[in-house]
């Protein structure tokens, strides 16, 4: 369960960051993302996936939640 | 000497390996890559940030260093408290040359060493007493000092000292800011994990102290200068091109700065980061909680100044992409004479670096533009992010090597034959008395600033003259010189 700080960067893309492994990443899709709905499964760039408990708003970015690691794409 | 193609060059990984026993070679070699620019990331070439090898020498600090002596330690009307024995804050005082106007001793300290030098009776009994008496006798004999801040050193976090309480008491008594650091040098693997925890007491005993109060007037061009050092005076050149482009710098963090500018930050409209390795931390905090958005920018050598100060300015209005502008033709004439007059005297020599967390990538900008070619380069303490920004600066089939050893470092160096090294202390004479010249790049050896258009000005005299010293000529013993310049010789003579 590593919290991660969740930022939108220039091209409105979430970026992923966790200090503690220097992971800084693109995320490429994320499957709950609309006005009323985010979180679910999020894939990275690298791979790897991660999952949020899904909120009823969008989260107001940057921001540090718990995500659950679901593959780690190797 | 012609460069290394990627065969050579894996070839030499292969061939400086081979001393090693099975199990460190198969270390090792994670941390030994030739750079290939068409990865996007660094995890698929190189693995950072690792417990060194017991045995081989290593060139790495501790967390100690990294908060005391590169994040805590220059911030200048704080007395900082090397709490432990006398070594620690005696050996890493005053060393790193963060510059700083005041008057020491008076209402400046850093040049200053403050330690509870702890004897027998303190690790058997405990040190707290000792370090709340001394807070009290600090604020006798240096009543204007700011603040406190405690730097653990081993001996505290072993004893298990309660350092958090006795700060707070002190804060109550003295009404002054008293920051506990956690940073005992067995933390982590290298200073990296001390950047880390100072950015984290940063956040828990300073940030927050302004919340609520609006009595600064801020403007929309508030700024703060974050990762710079001030070392031989960088924060200055610095600070003076954004304040002539029109942003007005709030604070300088830490080099030259103050616990009152540290305070102010959370105010500013843009952090700007220069040492993206020790204070991202902190950076990536107040994006969070303040909302206010950072950059990375890069100081060294005109190009990448042109390229920082335009990335700055394009997050702000005309007025100061104008100024961008203005300062960049300004200086325009000064560096232009820079390059006319050295870049023939340095044009095609081939350098190595390997320094801390940030320059290894920084100043490779600096060179090119005086025509000379980064071969290899390395951190002692850098991340993946790192090594991820570093891919790109880095030319193909160079080498690039994390937490290089002693012995790996000469063997490269024998092969590669460098035309200049840039690296630390610890290397220097080893590299010189084997006739190659060598730049001390962790605090400029003894000169600076290389930052801003003013510094590369001296960046590049001083790559000249080590460079093209005349001594480099008479390293080699007389009856080893080969057969043509014992000739010139006598023809001479």
């Amino acid at each position: 369960m590593p919290s991660v700080m969740l930022k939108k960067n220039a091209e409105d893309k979430l970026v992923f960051y966790v200090p503690k492994k220097d992971l800084e990443e693109v995320a490429e899709s994320i499957e709950f993302d609309s006005p009323d709905k985010w979180g679910g499964e999020v894939l990275l760039s690298d791979g790897s996936k991660y999952y949020f408990e899904p909120l009823d708003k969008q989260p107001d970015f940057p921001i540090t939640l718990r995500a659950k690691r679901l593959d780690s794409g190797e | 000497m012609a460069a290394l193609t990627r065969e050579e060059t894996e070839a030499l990984i292969q061939e400086v390996l081979e001393v090693y026993p099975e199990q460190a070679r198969k270390d090792r070699a994670k941390h030994l890559a030739v750079n290939d620019q068409s990865l996007e990331k660094s995890n698929k070439c190189i693995t950072s940030n690792r417990k060194s090898q017991p045995g081989v020498m290593t060139i790495r600090g501790c967390a100690y260093a990294g908060s005391k002596g590169v994040v805590w330690g220059p911030i200048k009307d704080m007395i900082h408290i090397s709490h432990g024995p006398v070594g620690c804050g005696q050996y890493s005082r005053a060393g790193r040359r963060n510059y700083y106007v005041g008057t020491t001793g008076i209402n400046t300290f850093g040049t200053m060493n403050f330690t509870s030098d702890f004897q027998e009776k303190d690790i058997v009994f405990g040190g707290d007493k000792k370090l709340a008496k001394i807070m009290t006798e600090i604020e006798e004999l240096f009543p204007l000092n700011k603040g406190i801040s405690i730097q653990s050193e081993c001996p505290i976090g072993l004893i298990g000292d309660d350092i958090e309480a006795v700060a707070k008491k002190a804060n109550k008594e003295i009404n002054k800011p008293v920051v506990p650091v956690r940073c005992e040098g067995f933390r982590g693997v290298s200073q990296s994990l001390g950047h880390h925890i100072a950015n984290d007491a940063i956040r828990d005993w300073v940030l927050e102290n302004r919340d609520g109060d609006e009595s600064f007037a801020t403007t929309p061009y508030d700024v703060a200068v974050i990762g710079d050092y001030n070392i031989g005076g960088d924060a200055w050149a610095s600070r003076t091109l954004l304040e002539e482009m029109g942003l007005r710098v709030v604070a300088q963090w830490s080099g030259d700065g103050t616990i009152a500018e540290m305070e102010k930050t959370p105010k500013v409209k843009l952090n700007l980061i220069h040492c993206y390795r020790s204070m991202n931390y902190i950076a990536r905090h107040m994006e969070e909680k303040y909302k206010i958005p950072w950059i990375e920018y890069n100081f060294f050598g005109p190009t990448k100044i042109a390229e920082s100060l335009r990335k700055i300015a394009a997050l702000f209005d005309e007025t100061i992409q104008a100024g961008a502008e203005k300062v960049i033709a300004k200086y325009q004439a000064e560096y232009d004479a820079v390059i006319a007059k050295y870049k023939p005297r340095l044009q095609g020599k081939r350098v190595m670096l390997y320094v801390g967390g940030l320059r290894p990538r920084h100043v490779i900008g600096a060179y090119e533009d005086l025509g000379m070619e980064v071969v290899g380069t390395g951190y002692e303490f850098g991340h993946n992010d790192d090594y991820d920004r570093t891919i790109k600066e880095m030319g193909n089939a160079t080498l690039i090597y994390d937490d290089v050893t002693g012995y790996e470092f000469e063997e490269f160096v024998k092969r590669v034959q460098p035309d200049l090294i840039g690296s630390g202390i610890k290397e220097k004479y080893i590299f010189q008395k084997m006739g190659i010249p060598f730049r001390q790049m962790h605090s400029w050896d003894y000169s600076g600033p290389y930052h801003g258009y003013d510094g590369f000005a001296i960046f590049a005299r001083d790559m000249d003259m080590t460079l093209n010293n005349p001594c480099w000529k008479q390293v080699k013993v007389p009856w080893k010189k080969d057969e043509s310049s014992n000739v010139a010789v006598a023809a001479s003579a």
